[in-house]
């Protein structure tokens, strides 16, 4: 089983990108689940959404885990959450900043020793989709560590999930995905 | 007429989409609802719906449950096919109305996705909703994750509606832990989805006015204990119609549903009880046990009312040791789970080991290791052959351990 941990602010749309890996996930066959914590959570507050992914159905529905992957989409929360809770020996963790991979751990050093990735999907959304929303380019970078999916099938897939949305919209997350693919360090 | 939505072999749904989707196939006539959470989307996904065209009937915004719960009882009496949705304090505030729906004999449909009751206030799943209206008159369905919710909304009509049974349905499902977790679910076409529930057959409508009937009578002493009887007998009698439309609902899906669940009871020493998405936790728990040697099985309510006495004991009746897990404070008792399985169990001569587990109220996470632990305890008692715990104890509370007994 994989298992992934989501770091968000509510309104930057990680329950979305968590929802909508589980789409991807769900057509090649597997099983998935996504959810998410809100408690009475207002825009901004600190949250936390998931992702399982298996060969067979899912029945764990505790909350606990212990995450292959942490991914944090807002910058602050490298320091004000606590994104190593229940971490493995070998979590990998992909996060948002505008800092290099060694400034980060500098300015962060309980990731020190840790696979780190760093990518900047706040600066990606705002240059493709014109807004802070960096759910898409997130799910871009981990695709690209991962090796999950290839870029193309990715994108191919994530077009069928934004399906509802107009073209324009479509077109500039595809460029976030892309973008982030790259650029994830 | 109504738009066809095409949907795919696996969508990846939540509890409420699932729901939402399931109440849109039943082409129900009138929803009266009010939002509340974990509730809200099913009621939203199907306003959504409506707007866009793939609903023919009508969605009736009210002031509040109690009047979504009058608007469904107005509008089931005048004859056609109703449904709604809610949790925790909006099903408080139903509760008034629903004995009015079973009494009165009206087929509705409510899918209840279980919240804590306040105070204090929290919007996160146990079931004390579910038990405040256990005992309402309704027949109660119980799913796991969405796949049952959707299934299970789908057979409520089949069932409520039913000549022999004309009783409304409740499908209960976990808050957040089903409600807002997406899964994969394999869902009907609509085409096939509107053949197996089938058009509403109206009885008794209060809009044939060739054939004036009145609704809603006052009976006093004379008629009132023959109707509450009647309405008993009836709710009953319901288990064939149910499990006809279970066996109906496998054969158009593969997916198989009995009154009472069982896994891995045909050896099981010892047995976790319990509802909601629990169930599916104690699976996985139930294998690590068995890896460990423990003949560890799971059982739960499929169909809580009518309650399945003899089959709940037929599950049970072997078993060593027994946990009976409520998810709701049990308000100075033991657990509704604990009090009606050891009186099942002990009317028909059996005495196993039975604990009762108060758990994860308001939410509180109930981890796979928390079930383990359960287990273990049962294990020791099944060995011992008497408990060896206090027969009601508190898992994953804060503080000093409460137990008693």
């Amino acid at each position: 089983m994989l298992e992934i941990r989501w770091h968000s602010r509510a309104g930057q749309g990680a329950v979305t990108g968590a929802k909508g890996l589980a789409d991807v996930v769900a057509n090649t066959g597997k099983y998935v689940q996504a959810f998410a914590f809100y408690g009475s959570a207002k825009r901004g507050a600190a949250m936390t959404a998931y992702n399982r992914v298996d060969d067979k159905p899912i029945l764990n529905h505790e909350k606990f885990m212990r995450p292959d992957y942490v991914l944090v989409i807002d910058p602050g929360l490298t320091y004000t959450a606590d994104i190593t809770a229940n971490e493995k020996e070998d979590t990998k963790y992909i996060i948002t900043t505008h800092l290099s991979k060694e400034e980060l751990i500098k300015s962060q050093p309980k990731l020190e020793g840790k696979e780190v990735y760093v990518v900047d999907c706040m600066q990606i959304s705002l240059d493709t989709i014109g807004r802070a929303i960096p759910n898409t380019p997130m799910l871009g970078a981990l695709m690209k560590v991962s090796g999950m999916f290839d870029l193309e099938y990715f994108q191919n897939a994530m077009r069928k999930v934004l399906s509802k949305f107009p073209q324009k919209i479509i077109d500039a997350n595809m460029k976030a995905i892309e973008r982030a693919y790259n650029e994830v360090r | 007429m109504a738009k066809r939505m095409e949907l795919n072999e696996v969508e990846v749904w939540d509890g409420n989409m699932a729901a939402a989707q399931a109440l849109r196939q039943a082409d129900v006539d009138i929803v009266a609802a009010y939002p509340i959470t974990p509730s809200t989307p099913i009621v939203q996904n199907y306003s959504k719906f409506l707007a866009d065209g793939y609903v023919d009937g009508d969605f009736i915004m009210v002031e509040s449950e109690h009047s979504a719960m009058s608007g469904c009882v107005a509008a089931s009496a005048a004859g056609v096919r109703a449904a709604t949705a809610t949790s925790s304090q909006g099903f408080a505030l139903m509760v008034e109305v629903l004995y009015q729906a079973s009494g009165m004999r009206l087929p509705i449909v409510l899918t209840v996705v279980n919240r804590a009751l306040a105070a204090p206030l929290n919007v996160n799943g146990d079931h004390s909703d579910m038990y405040l209206g256990r005992d309402a008159g309704w027949i109660n369905l119980c799913s796991y994750n969405p796949q049952e919710a959707y299934d299970l909304t789908l057979m409520a009509f089949r069932i409520g509606e039913d000549l022999r049974v004309r009783l409304p349905v409740m499908v209960h499902q976990d808050g957040f832990l089903c409600s807002h977790t997406a899964q994969n679910v394999r869902p009907l076409q609509d085409e096939e989805a509107r053949e197996f529930v089938g058009e509403f057959k109206p009885v008794n409508s209060m809009l044939d006015v060739a054939n004036p009937v009145t609704h809603g009578v006052q009976t006093e002493e004379d008629w009132h204990f023959e109707h509450k009887a009647r309405q008993h007998h009836d709710l009953m009698n319901s288990v064939p119609v149910i499990k006809e439309v279970f066996a109906e609902f496998k054969e158009r899906t593969g997916r198989e549903y009995d009154l009472v669940y069982k896994y891995k009871m045909d050896d099981a020493d010892v047995a976790i009880v319990a509802l909601g998405t629990t169930v599916e936790s104690a699976r996985v728990a139930a294998d690590r046990m068995r890896e460990q040697g423990i003949k560890a099985g799971v059982v739960s309510f499929r169909v809580l009312r009518p309650f399945p006495f003899n089959e709940i004991v037929e599950a049970l009746g072997d078993v060593k040791a027994i946990a009976a897990m409520d998810r709701s404070a049990p308000g100075g008792t033991f657990g509704m789970l604990f009090n009606e399985i050891s009186a099942a169990l002990m009317a028909k001569g059996k005495h196993p080991v039975v604990l009762n587990y108060i758990y994860g109220l308001g939410g509180r996470d109930t981890t796979i290791q928390m079930l383990e632990e359960v287990y273990k305890q049962l294990d020791e008692c099944a060995k011992a052959g008497e408990a060896k715990y206090p027969l009601q104890q508190f898992i994953g509370l804060r503080g000093p351990k409460l137990s008693f007994y």
